[in-house]
């Protein structure tokens, strides 16, 4: 009997290959490539004016050096023109990409300025060193703060820094403020953070010169995309160019933005210099140029009744973008939407600014805006209960939208371009969950004990909702191959989350073949050329269900040609573990197994071994009458398919957590984390809780450790990870998971997507958790125990509201 | 700017005496890497803190990017390649790894196998604050570590029952050099 | 992130190390357990044109517990003083700091002389040597000359080590009898880098009660800041003064706003430490008394 494979919490297969050194990340690659390194800007703005690389042209090795120069005087590509604007947006009245190498300007410390390409990384690096530039150095602006003073422009032509105004509301929320019986005002603030996976960025090119085609390996997470665009870029035919996503050492957002300019600049060396190039982005180049995320001010104005309950909420806030917007308004959009959560906020209004910034490039990172949002929504509702003597979850229930309520149009509209609607969720049933996980109601006898032993201890508690799996779609291939393998590709990419493992659970399930029997590539343009990317939380939504209706598709012509072979019908089939019988009847004359179905939904002349032999002409049963292959038929036991959402569904969480802190150091210390999470139906539990496991470290990173720390001249002080703070095991509790399945009606598996989860609610709980056991508004994040240290003295000062 | 002079050494690695002329400055995550091909080392941040790039020196875990090759000559090297079974499958930590759902991505895997294969020599039967400890060196971004704690433990206890000699680790692998941890007398 | 080159030179006896130091010069640099080192050459930091390799020097290797004194060698590794028996009966305020030291890892490979040399004011073994009333042994062309510590750190990340000096070891000093040590810290992580720590030293006599107390605190100053506490000793039953004692340290302590903790936080750090610190060298102190009358 075949064991259900879907929900099925079983090891990974990508395992094996990965724990014994055999995996393939980029620089794992291309060992007789010659590599480049890159002379990057030390200010964070300045006008170039000149670049001298005489003294670099001596180092042995050395093999090419480029600037702006180059990549204009190349005018049979468009590598001179600036980097494309991914996702316009009619209130991105100002985006401004950079080029490739910087041209006249630089903007953040870290932007590229020129190329080097030598023998190795140590020689590139030797003669980056000896490049001397002049600058002329201009006032760096950092900070949105400063970014709102506008005494200094990042752009000269963007008056004010301000990229974008964007503005959704469903009503007067001001006028709903004023008019309801409580009323409240927050000034909130998250710092910047950043993705930082293990792995930086990296990229391998190779021309071949004869086919005049380019294959480039990138750790990408949208191989289709960077292929569009470096096709683009470089002026060549799209089918001339293949893009391979090998092992990905993570991504959590940041390669999700492309082209970034090595994407285009690798490719284009190799092309010109007619052998295979390699970059491969070190920790301090990651830190200055990759992507950051987090950083905004928010201003709340909310109005309520004696129950508690929002009556309109009103919230402006400013979005620190950095130098440019290759990814447009996205986070800021998915601030604006998700902040919501589950509740029905009355009337609302939002209103963001983004805003320029001369530092790193903002786009996004695990929860894309969320965190933000999240955070502030909470710790309103948390203020509101505090102002009323209400219990934080009792507030909390009381807005809730209603199971009852499902489908919630919120009156927004979303990341995905589509209405902000919630298909699905059990709000109340979630929370009554964490609750008894959490042991809420039993929590203040706990803080007395832990008060008569001279410890401070509070809990917290956040909720939040994540619209998973937007579109525009994702597609799916299947094929049996004659010795019953089963090969499935979609174009999407992995970077750890365990794709080829779950796709093929879902394969082995509606096609009815053995999980070992099935290969799963991700992320190869020359095996699957349409996708869309991986991020979002959409794996399982998009290509999940994308590969569920291709496994149908193939299921169906598999019958079909059995059918035929067996001389049954149809319906009285079934294929179980790779063979398809008869229902009811296990003999072996009434079983064929796919493999041989695949030799026969081919037709031959020529055979090649002796299972072929059964499809040539001669040989098998055909009918004279018929063409060997029906119009409108293909070859192959194989087929494609695509999944296009109507709009993404609705994945919710709530998360509790109790934290201790030490009289006298101010330390935090979380000693409990509890999630509970409802992604729909579940594939595989185990890769779940281990998304959770990690979204929740990110949290916590978050919120006690991670910050960005620009020096107000834009120096990033902490490009290390001496200084960066990522969490070790040592600052990562246990975390406790319980879940809720509230199935999508959206797909045909059911499911929502689960990758975000985990770090949406992480700053909200904890700075909930803290503020109950201080008794201080807890207002901005990260804290460290310095700063708990400041809050408490000016507490003890009577300067805190 | 002449090309630098190439220094021999000579050095064993996953039980192979290996010989390299590599220039002075080659860190020893690069010779591993790219002057011999073993992969599985990985390179996270080039300063000490990720311990991605850790392996085995003389049985005991070192940053294998804050070392110069040259300067091991004589030592006995092991790598997450070192950690594989007599017959080039998993051994027990790495097994322990996809029992416990201990990696995602896979990057900072290697820097985790090679320290736990040295821990679990010196401690058999960690409790879990003891594993936990053990892994506070380390970065991951994607486990959360909760599964690499319980991969310490069942690291453990797979290595206990394959054989009361030391496990199929023991070929060639750190805990028969005898070299971690060399308690009251002086390094070697 | 890829060192500069540089010429590499690897010297088997000391004479040998000296010999090239002495030709060498300021374009010379010793390199031992590399731990710091070698990070500062991969981001460019530092780029010595020569580095003197001296971990296969004979002779440097050795941990010698003495009557009086705990001598370390130039190339023993964190991790084997910190597992030496012998030296954590001798002197257990080694261990106690030693295990602050970074991560494991880091320890297997860095050297207790290398980090003294090192000078940095965060670090844990100067403070331990300046506690002790210990010394460097330097080693040149010239001769050999035996630094105390209270000489031996001259500013942040400078030690009075010359360019062609050899540190071949430090000498740790025994507490006198009926004293307790302790050490603690704290670090935003696991083995960061503290934002203060302090090390101490409470020496009683046969009625257990406090005849010297001296306190090394380190990431508050230039230098490991030594502090001498016997002045706020209250009673006999090894109480401490709290104001004495915060003023005493804040007579010497200079901490700086950084990014990870701000002065005056670190100030107040180092009054919660000293207390903790203090008490439990006490309660080590009285132990000891103990352990020593019934031997």
């Amino acid at each position: 009997m075949t064991t259900k494979m879907f929900g099925a919490r079983i090891p990974r297969s990508e395992d094996p290959r990965l724990v014994t050194g055999n995996g393939r990340y980029l620089d794992d690659l291309g060992h007789d490539a010659y590599e480049a390194a890159f002379v990057r800007s030390p200010h964070a703005h300045a006008r170039i004016l000149d670049i001298d690389v005489s003294e670099a042209l001596d180092v042995e090795g050395l093999v090419a050096i480029y600037t702006y120069e180059d990549l204009e005087a190349d005018t049979a590509s468009r590598v001179g023109e600036p980097l494309p604007l991914l996702i316009p947006h009619s209130t991105l009245t100002h985006g401004r990409t950079p080029y490739a190498l910087a041209r006249d300007e630089v903007n953040h410390v870290g932007e590229a300025i020129a190329m080097v390409v030598a023998e190795n990384r140590y020689i590139a690096e030797d003669a980056a060193s000896r490049i001397v530039v002049e600058y002329d150095f201009l006032p760096a602006v950092v900070g949105v703060e400063a970014a709102r003073a506008a005494v200094d422009l990042v752009h000269d032509d963007v008056p004010g820094n301000v990229a974008a105004v964007m503005v959704q509301e469903t009503g007067d929320a001001d006028a709903a403020v004023d008019a309801a019986p409580h009323r409240l005002e927050l000034d909130l603030a998250i710092e910047r953070s950043a993705s930082m996976p293990m792995e930086g960025k990296g990229v391998l090119a190779e021309w071949d010169p004869d086919d005049r085609s380019l294959l480039v390996h990138t750790s990408t997470q949208t191989s289709t995309s960077v292929r569009q665009a470096v096709a683009a870029k470089l002026g060549l035919p799209v089918d001339r160019v293949e893009v391979v996503t090998p092992d990905v050492g993570g991504g959590f957002g940041v390669k999700i933005v492309h082209p970034w300019p090595e994407e285009v600049l690798v490719p284009w060396a190799a092309v010109r210099l007619d052998h295979p190039v390699k970059w491969t982005e070190d920790r301090r180049e990651h830190f200055v140029s990759s992507a950051h995320e987090r950083g905004q001010l928010h201003k709340v104005r909310v109005g309520y009744d004696d129950e508690g309950r929002l009556l309109g909420l009103s919230v402006r806030f400013w979005h620190d973008n950095g130098a440019y917007t290759p990814y447009g308004l996205i986070v800021p959009i998915i601030t604006s939407t998700q902040l919501l959560g589950p509740y029905k906020p009355g009337v609302y209004r939002v209103e963001f600014q983004s805003l320029y910034t001369n530092t790193v490039i903002v786009t996004p990172y695990r929860g894309a805006g969320r965190p933000q949002g999240c955070f502030v929504m909470e710790r309103t509702m948390d203020a509101i209960a505090d102002d009323l003597g209400l219990d934080r979850a009792v507030v909390r229930e009381r807005n809730f939208i209603g199971p009852e309520e499902m489908p919630y149009d919120q009156g927004l509209v979303f990341q995905d371009g589509r209405a902000l609607v919630y298909d699905s969720g059990d709000f109340p049933a979630s929370l009554d969950k964490l609750k008894k996980l959490v042991g809420w109601e039993e929590f203040e006898a706990y803080r007395e004990q832990a008060r008569s032993e001279g410890r401070t201890v509070g809990i917290g508690l956040a909720c939040y909702v994540e619209g998973t799996g937007v579109g525009p779609y994702e597609g799916g291939h299947v094929r049996v191959e004659t010795d019953g393998t089963v090969v499935v590709s979609t174009g999407l990419t992995t970077q750890g989350q365990g794709h080829q493992t779950m796709l093929a659970q879902i394969v082995a399930d509606e096609l009815g073949v053995p999980f070992e029997r099935i290969r799963v590539t991700t992320g190869d343009t020359r095996r699957f050329k349409y996708a869309v990317g991986t991020f979002a939380s959409r794996t399982a939504v998009m290509s999940g269900s994308a590969v569920a209706l291709t496994a149908r598709k193939v299921r169906a012509k598999a019958l079909s040609i059995a059918a035929e072979a067996l001389e049954a019908s149809e319906e009285d089939l079934e294929i179980v573990d790779g063979h398809v019988r008869v229902k009811g009847s296990p003999g072996e004359s009434s079983s064929i197994d796919l493999g041989a179905v695949a030799v026969l939904s081919n037709p031959l002349r020529y055979a090649f071994d002796e299972a072929s032999q059964r499809a040539t002409q001669f040989a098998s049963a055909a009918d004279p009458n018929r063409p060997p292959v029906d119009a409108g038929d293909a070859p192959g036991l194989e087929g494609s398919d695509f999944y296009s959402p109507i709009r993404s569904t609705f994945a919710n969480g709530m998360h509790a957590v109790v934290v201790e802190t030490d009289p006298q150091t101010a330390e935090i210390k979380i000693l409990r984390y509890c999630v509970v999470h409802d992604c729909g139906t579940i594939i595989n539990p185990l890769i779940i809780e281990g998304q959770i496991h990690g979204g929740v470290a990110q949290g916590v990173g978050g919120a006690l450790y991670e910050r960005m720390e620009y020096h107000p001249n834009g120096q990033l002080l902490n490009a290390s990870f001496m200084d960066f703070l990522m969490p070790y095991a040592s600052e990562v509790p246990t975390v406790e998971i319980d879940h809720l399945e509230t199935p999508s009606p959206l797909n045909p598996l059911g499911v929502k997507g689960a990758g975000e989860a985990g770090v949406i609610p992480g700053s909200a709980a904890i700075a909930s958790a803290i503020e109950d056991a201080e008794g201080i508004a807890i207002r901005s994040m990260p804290i460290s125990p310095s700063e708990l240290f400041h809050l408490r003295k000016k507490n003890r000062e009577g300067q805190t509201r | 700017m002449t090309r630098e002079a190439l220094v021999p050494v000579a050095f064993r690695v996953n039980g192979s005496p290996r010989q390299l002329e590599v220039p002075a400055r080659r860190l020893l995550s690069d010779a591993l890497r790219h002057d011999l091909r073993l992969t599985g080392t990985h390179v996270g941040c080039e300063h000490g803190v990720c311990g991605a790039c850790t392996v085995l020196v003389d049985g005991r875990p070192v940053r294998s990017c804050l070392v110069f090759a040259v300067s091991l000559e004589g030592s006995e090297i092991t790598t997450v390649e070192g950690c594989c079974n007599a017959e080039g499958g998993m051994g027990p930590v790495q097994q322990a790894f996809q029992d416990c759902h201990g990696l995602q991505c896979g990057f900072c895997t290697p820097g985790f196998i090679t320290t736990i294969t040295a821990y679990i020599d010196e401690n058999p039967d960690p409790s879990e604050v003891e594993a936990r400890e053990a892994i506070s060196g380390n970065l991951c971004r994607c486990t959360g570590y909760q599964n690499i704690v319980a991969a310490v433990q069942r690291a453990a206890e797979l290595r206990a029952s394959t054989s009361p000699t030391g496990g199929p680790g023991s070929t060639g692998g750190p805990g028969s050099t005898g070299g971690s941890g060399a308690i009251g007398g002086a390094g070697t | 992130m890829k060192p500069s080159p540089f010429t590499y030179h690897r010297p088997g006896t000391i004479d040998e190390a000296v010999e090239m130091l002495g030709a060498l010069g300021a374009t010379g640099k010793v390199l031992a357990g590399g731990q710091s080192l070698v990070p500062l050459m991969s981001m460019r930091l530092a780029a010595p044109e020569h580095l003197v390799d001296i971990n296969h020097v004979a002779g440097l290797d050795r941990v010698e517990v003495e009557e009086r004194t705990v001598r370390v060698g130039a190339t023993v590794r964190h991790r084997d003083v910190e597992l030496h028996d012998g030296a954590h009966a001798a002197i257990p305020l080694i261990r106690q700091a030693l295990v602050h030291v970074a991560h494991p890892t880091i320890r297997n490979r860095g050297t207790t002389v290398g980090s003294l040399v090192h000078a940095d004011p965060a670090a844990e073994m100067p403070a331990v040597l300046v506690l002790l009333d210990g010394s460097v042994e330097l080693r040149s062309s010239r001769g050999t000359r035996s630094v105390p510590a209270a000489e031996f750190f001259v500013g942040p990340m400078e030690s009075s080590t010359t360019a062609d000096e050899l540190a071949v070891a430090a000498t740790f000093a025994r507490p006198p009898h009926g004293s307790g040590t302790a050490f603690h810290e704290l670090a935003r992580r696991h083995g960061d880098y503290a934002m203060c720590g302090v090390g101490a030293v409470v020496t009683t006599d046969g009625d257990n009660a406090v005849t010297a107390a001296r306190a090394a605190l380190i990431s508050v100053g230039a230098g490991p800041v030594l502090v001498d506490l016997a002045g706020a000793v209250t009673g006999s039953g090894g109480g401490f003064q709290e104001a004495a004692v915060r003023d005493l340290l804040d007579a010497q302590i200079d901490p700086e706003d950084d990014i990870h903790a701000s002065a005056e936080y670190r100030r107040h750090l180092a009054h919660v430490l000293t207390a903790r610190v203090l008490d439990e060298a006490y309660a080590a102190a009285v132990v000891t008394r103990r352990g020593e009358e019934v031997a």
